[in-house]
């Protein structure tokens, strides 16, 4: 409290907090629109009016999202996706990485910066090349297309996080145990991955959340809507229920609870995740 | 260890990660631009035309109106996200009341899918039953509301309102680890030579914090390149292409009229205006590297 009191001596700050608390606000009211509309029903919404304290509370929106909307086969199909490309993904980047961070051969900066550039691309560029090729391998509209295009495409921001992470490991513990004439994949198993775990947790947090989020693949890669991972079925839930907002809200809100979770809970990991590249 | 053999493993450790990396990612690359030359329709074999869609694309309107909504798009994120989020920055930097609380809800946005964002923005820019314009008619300034998605002249920027929303959190987070490695004594020291907050902010925070801005603006011009999801869930680019942006324009060139040696094309031209940003990102990850 004494803190606080502090803070507000000087005007300029108390006015500074106030404009705070407004943008706090104004960023809080789509979430609160959201809670709010999927309680209410459309009709009373158009009745009363938005601005209304409602008439009834009711979960049936939920209800009506998850068994006929299908949010019951889309978010499964979600996890499906998201939880074997997320772990193709960290493995296969950490044995690059450790590569890229601890060996000195000729290809080594060519190979990285290959990496880094890649994951800049706008992906668009990729997506017909991709759809081609998913037909080819007879993977077009089947999870592991879309898994393996996942897997491949994070590679890039996974391997240069991971590297940059693994350069600041203390040389003198990986000489030791060469010396002592462990082999370098159990180097990488048993010294190299335990000390890059903090890093590994960020990365794998903020890509669990990208690769969840995915639209774009999800839509050209797959057709089968029993396929669909929940932002594609999102989408498909919003031409089915075209007027019924509240079910739509309902569903988007349900959709987005896992990414939101993992945020409440990894919070930290999130935001480490993010700057982790950006600053040193 | 025979030096031969030594030398054999970072490949070993690599060939996996950089082949499936060749094959899913830098192939496709390289061949998006032969399918730019060709008039492939999804289904039979390419044929090669030269340069024709690229000539198509030049007369052709809705590329046009593309473009520069991806401009506007452009504008408005190395401006409006950046100000918002530094200056948040440099207010949460301190200690606050409620610091965890405000953090949170910037940062909040950015985990939701942008599908879930564009739906739940949709419903608040219904016409009729939507919030924001219950709010403008209950406060009696208008009688009827604007059609946020439904005018040409409005809708591309109440779909960048929802993209700022998103945006901004980001922006601070990477301005708050900017801030965090400045050395307090510099601010110090100025503050003992009589600088004021508003001279330090100028002449010292902002300087030291251009590696993070580079970073910033680069990133905001990549995401604006790669705007997709929200235009397509909100609108689709409608009404009349008014919102279309080229990831939409050439998806829907693409997969619903299949022209897909023309959506090539369009993913070139994608390609072309973002590699000298990416240029330049890489060029920064280069100078740390020479500074190891």
């Amino acid at each position: 409290m004494e803190a606080a009191r502090g803070y507000f001596k000087s005007p300029w700050r108390a006015l500074g907090y106030l404009i705070l608390i407004i943008f706090a606000f104004l960023w809080l009211v789509p979430i609160f629109t959201g809670i709010l509309t999927s309680l209410r029903t459309y009709d009373e919404i158009l009745i009363n009016g938005f601005i209304s304290l409602p008439e009834t509370i009711t979960l049936e929106n939920f209800k009506i999202a998850w068994e006929r909307g299908g949010l019951n086969r889309y978010l499964p199909n979600s996890f499906i996706i998201t939880l074997p490309s997320l772990v193709l993904t960290l493995f296969l980047s950490s044995l690059a990485a450790y590569a890229l961070a601890r060996f000195n051969f000729r290809a080594n900066r060519m190979i990285f910066f290959t990496f880094v550039g890649g994951m800049l691309l706008p992906f668009q560029v990729l997506l017909l090349p991709v759809f081609k090729l998913t037909d080819y391998l007879g993977l077009y509209d089947t999870y592991w297309g879309l898994i393996m295009f996942h897997t491949a495409f994070q590679l890039g921001f996974c391997t240069f996080m991971l590297r940059n992470y693994m350069r600041t490991v203390p040389g003198e513990i990986i000489e030791a145990a060469r010396i002592d004439g462990c082999s370098e994949i159990r180097i990488w198993a048993k010294i190299m991955l335990p000390l890059t775990l903090p890093a590994i947790a960020a990365v794998a947090t903020l890509e669990f959340t990208w690769i969840f989020n995915d639209y774009l693949w999800a839509i050209v890669l797959l057709r089968s809507d029993s396929l669909k991972p929940v932002t594609a079925g999102l989408a498909t839930l919003q031409g089915q229920f075209i007027t019924d907002w509240p079910v739509i809200v309902a569903g988007a809100l349900m959709g987005t609870l896992p990414t939101l979770l993992v945020f409440l809970f990894l919070q930290r990991y999130f935001i480490e995740g993010l700057t982790l590249g950006s600053s040193k | 260890m025979p030096r031969t053999k030594r030398d054999i493993i970072p490949y070993l450790f690599l060939i996996v990660p950089v082949i499936i990396y060749i094959v899913w990612v830098i192939a496709p690359m390289i061949y998006t631009f032969y399918l730019s030359l060709t008039n492939w329709d999804g289904l039979t074999t390419p044929e090669f035309i030269g340069f024709k869609n690229y000539i198509k694309l030049f007369d052709d309107k809705v590329f046009y109106i593309s473009l520069t909504n991806n401009l506007k798009w452009l504008g408005a994120f190395i401006t409006v996200p950046v100000i918002l989020g530094l200056g948040l920055a440099m207010m949460l930097n301190t200690a606050i009341p409620g610091e965890k609380f405000f953090k949170m809800t910037f940062y909040m946005p950015m985990v939701l899918a942008m599908v879930v964002s564009g739906l739940i923005w949709g419903w608040m820019y219904h016409p009729k039953g939507g919030l924001v314009n219950t709010f403008l008619m209950s406060t009696g300034l208008v009688e009827k509301g604007p059609g946020w998605l439904s005018n040409r002249d409005i809708v591309l920027w109440s779909i960048i309102i929802v993209a700022i929303w998103r945006q901004v959190g980001y922006v601070m987070v990477l301005y708050l680890a900017g801030l965090k490695s400045i050395n307090p004594q510099l601010l110090e020291a100025a503050t003992v030579d009589g600088a004021n907050g508003w001279q330090s902010f100028w002449r010292i925070i902002l300087p030291l914090l251009t590696p993070v801005t580079v970073i910033v603006l680069v990133i905001s011009v990549i995401d604006s390149l790669r705007a997709f999801d929200l235009v397509s869930v909100m609108t689709r680019g409608g009404p009349a292409n008014a919102s279309s942006v080229l990831a939409n324009f050439m998806y829907i060139e693409s997969f619903n009229n299949y022209k897909m040696g023309y959506g090539a094309a369009i993913a070139v031209i994608l390609f072309m205006i973002s590699l000298g940003f990416i240029i330049l990102y890489l060029w920064r990850v280069m100078k740390d590297e020479l500074e190891y």
